[in-house]
């Protein structure tokens, strides 16, 4: 074939491919927003859920996702940020920073069932949790962790080096550097950090059915950590799998288009925020 | 004199306890800051021993040639060979790689080259939407969309199957495919392009010659990350995938991996049986097949193209 054809043709299958990889987004996300949407009232949204009856809503469940999203970016904050902080500040390339950097790297590929059945062993049985949101929470800081500290750090060695020398210099201590001229620079980093890690966590499920388990507290809004922590995730999961209400399709519908929008919004809501300071600082 | 001079020795003792105040804070600091870093390796090795002491019980009973050679799985009746969920995890993820891989990385290329500068703007975020899309969500969606649709185009019985759980899952290992080999590709030299295109290579002959090959270690990084995905995945595949553990002998045979098998039969074993430990010895298979992916990728990013 005449190479300036090929040359065409290659560029026009490029074309077909990026076109139909989003518009295949656009259709799946107006296929699920076009399903659920009209489902979602207010009743839907902070209702109870039923288990024999159709009409259920999904309140109790929504208000699980974002506790125990809250309680595991509690934990895993501090955490990720001191190491994350440790690998970017302080680490010298030794035997022991290489076997962090392994560790994280490898924490990031464990499958998330796995990780669910380790929280199953070590929160569930040996510390005795149960099926609770507190179970739930710890296990999802395992899946958070290695995400933070892999955004933390690459947002502290973005900050340009003379600022933490002139700190220095000024005599501050290395802690006064990194708390107050390092860690404020990176945050924006560190927020679209927090926001995909967050997205991730809410969406996850696997994590969730063996450690928060499938049944939520009688009362609406229990901040019970020992309650069951069912959430919207798991739920929809639970529906189609064993589900007993005639409406369950409906309900799941509904909840598929709760979850995209709750990320989405949720997305654009910590973003709004370091788009504008970015922009306000003229960078 | 005598007074000014007391003054500052004064001084001189609070500023320096000030600064033994701060000298102090920062070695708490930093000690704070290696505990959460060695706390890292600590998870990761209780993650292993726990599931691993856990799942390796199995043996006891059961004898690893059974466990991976044989595809009878009867708890009930003593049976746990787990080779059709091996194959099962197998297939489905060559099948979505196979399927997810090229198509990904044209849009990489797309993304990286010809698209124009708005179409760019638009394509990363919705990336990264496909990234934030919840597994469930893709399950579900296949459920009630694909496999209807499987099942009255090519006239299986169920729709279930391989095929339904692959088509799925390179969905979900785009974001990843792309990601990683637009970076790379994006990171080869201009000069190396533009010394192909002076020579008169057409554009395509230098992608295809010049750019991709440079390029070509984080796409293969790119490629085993989205296979750790996919062989990890679990609620979307369980949901497609028809669980029913029996031999593949086509694209539409209802059949069970690793991942949805354990989802499945955990909440009906009691913890601590046999059947419960193999279920754990499945997870512990998983997880050591991701960490050997995890050191490939780390093997292959050593490697520089020069």
């Amino acid at each position: 074939m005449d190479t300036k054809v090929q040359n065409q043709a290659a560029i026009g299958v490029l074309w077909l491919a990026g076109l139909s990889i989003l518009g295949l987004l656009v259709v799946f996300l107006g296929y699920i927003l076009y399903k659920g949407l009209p489902i979602l009232s207010l009743a839907f949204v902070l209702g109870k859920s039923s288990d024999m009856m159709a009409g259920g809503g999904v309140g109790a469940q929504w208000f699980n996702s974002f506790y125990m999203l809250a309680i595991s970016l509690g934990i895993s904050l501090p955490v990720a940020l001191g190491a994350g902080i440790y690998l970017a500040e302080y680490a010298k390339e030794t035997k022991l920073t290489k076997c962090i950097r392994l560790s994280v790297e490898s924490l990031a590929t464990v499958p998330s069932i796995v990780l669910g059945l380790f929280g199953m062993i070590l929160f569930v049985h040996v510390m005795d949790l149960g099926f609770s949101i507190i179970g739930g929470a710890l296990t999802l800081v395992l899946l958070n962790l290695p995400l933070l500290v892999r955004v933390t750090e690459e947002a502290i060695r973005t900050v340009p080096k003379s600022y933490k020398e002139a700190s220095l210099a000024l005599g501050a201590t290395k802690l006064q550097t990194v708390l107050r001229v390092i860690l404020p620079e990176a945050l924006p980093g560190i927020i679209t950090g927090i926001t995909l890690t967050a997205g991730r966590a809410l969406g996850e499920t696997a994590i969730l059915i063996f450690t928060a388990g499938t049944t939520v507290s009688r009362h609406m809004f229990d901040f019970d950590v020992m309650a069951g922590g069912e959430t919207l995730a798991v739920h929809l999961w639970y529906l189609m799998s064993t589900g007993l209400v005639p409406d369950r399709e409906l309900i799941a519908d509904g909840i598929g288009a709760l979850l995209i929008l709750t990320i989405l919004i949720g997305n654009i809501l910590l973003m709004l925020p370091v788009k504008l300071w970015l922009k306000q600082r003229g960078r | 004199m005598k007074q000014a001079a007391a003054v500052s020795k004064v001084a001189a003792k609070e500023v320096d306890n000030g600064h033994r105040r701060r000298l102090f804070y920062d070695r708490c600091g930093r000690c704070f800051f290696i505990a959460a870093a060695a706390l890292m390796t600590i998870v990761i090795f209780a993650i292993i021993f726990f599931v691993g002491k856990q799942g390796l019980q199995t043996f006891a009973v059961v004898s690893p040639l059974e466990f991976f050679f044989s595809g009878q799985w009867d708890p009930l009746a003593g049976k746990y060979g787990a080779l059709f969920f091996i194959l099962g995890s197998f297939w489905s993820t060559l099948l979505a790689i196979l399927i997810g891989a090229p198509v990904g990385l044209m849009g990489a290329i797309f993304m990286a080259k010809v698209a124009p500068k708005g179409l760019q703007a638009v394509m990363r975020p919705a990336i990264d939407i496909y990234a934030a899309i919840p597994s469930v969500v893709y399950g579900y969606t296949g459920l009630v969309v694909l496999v209807p649709f499987l099942r009255e185009t090519f006239g299986s019985a169920t729709g279930f199957g391989v095929l339904a759980a692959a088509l799925v899952l390179s969905l979900m290992v785009l974001p990843t495919i792309i990601a990683i080999s637009m970076d790379a590709i994006q990171a080869v030299e201009p000069s190396m392009e533009e010394a192909s295109l002076a020579l008169g290579a057409t554009w395509w002959q230098t992608v295809w010659h010049v750019v991709l090959p440079a390029a070509a270690p984080g796409i293969l990084t790119a490629v085993v990350l989205a296979m750790a995905r996919a062989i990890g995945e679990t609620m979307a595949v369980q949901m497609l995938i028809g669980n029913t553990p029996q031999l593949i002998t086509s694209l539409f045979t209802p059949t069970a991996t690793l991942t949805s098998n354990i989802v499945v039969e955990m909440g009906n074993t009691p913890f601590g049986s046999v059947w419960g430990n193999a279920l754990f010895l499945m997870a512990f298979v998983l997880l050591l097949l991701s960490l050997a992916m995890m050191l490939l990728v780390r093997r292959i990013g050593k490697r520089r193209v020069t």
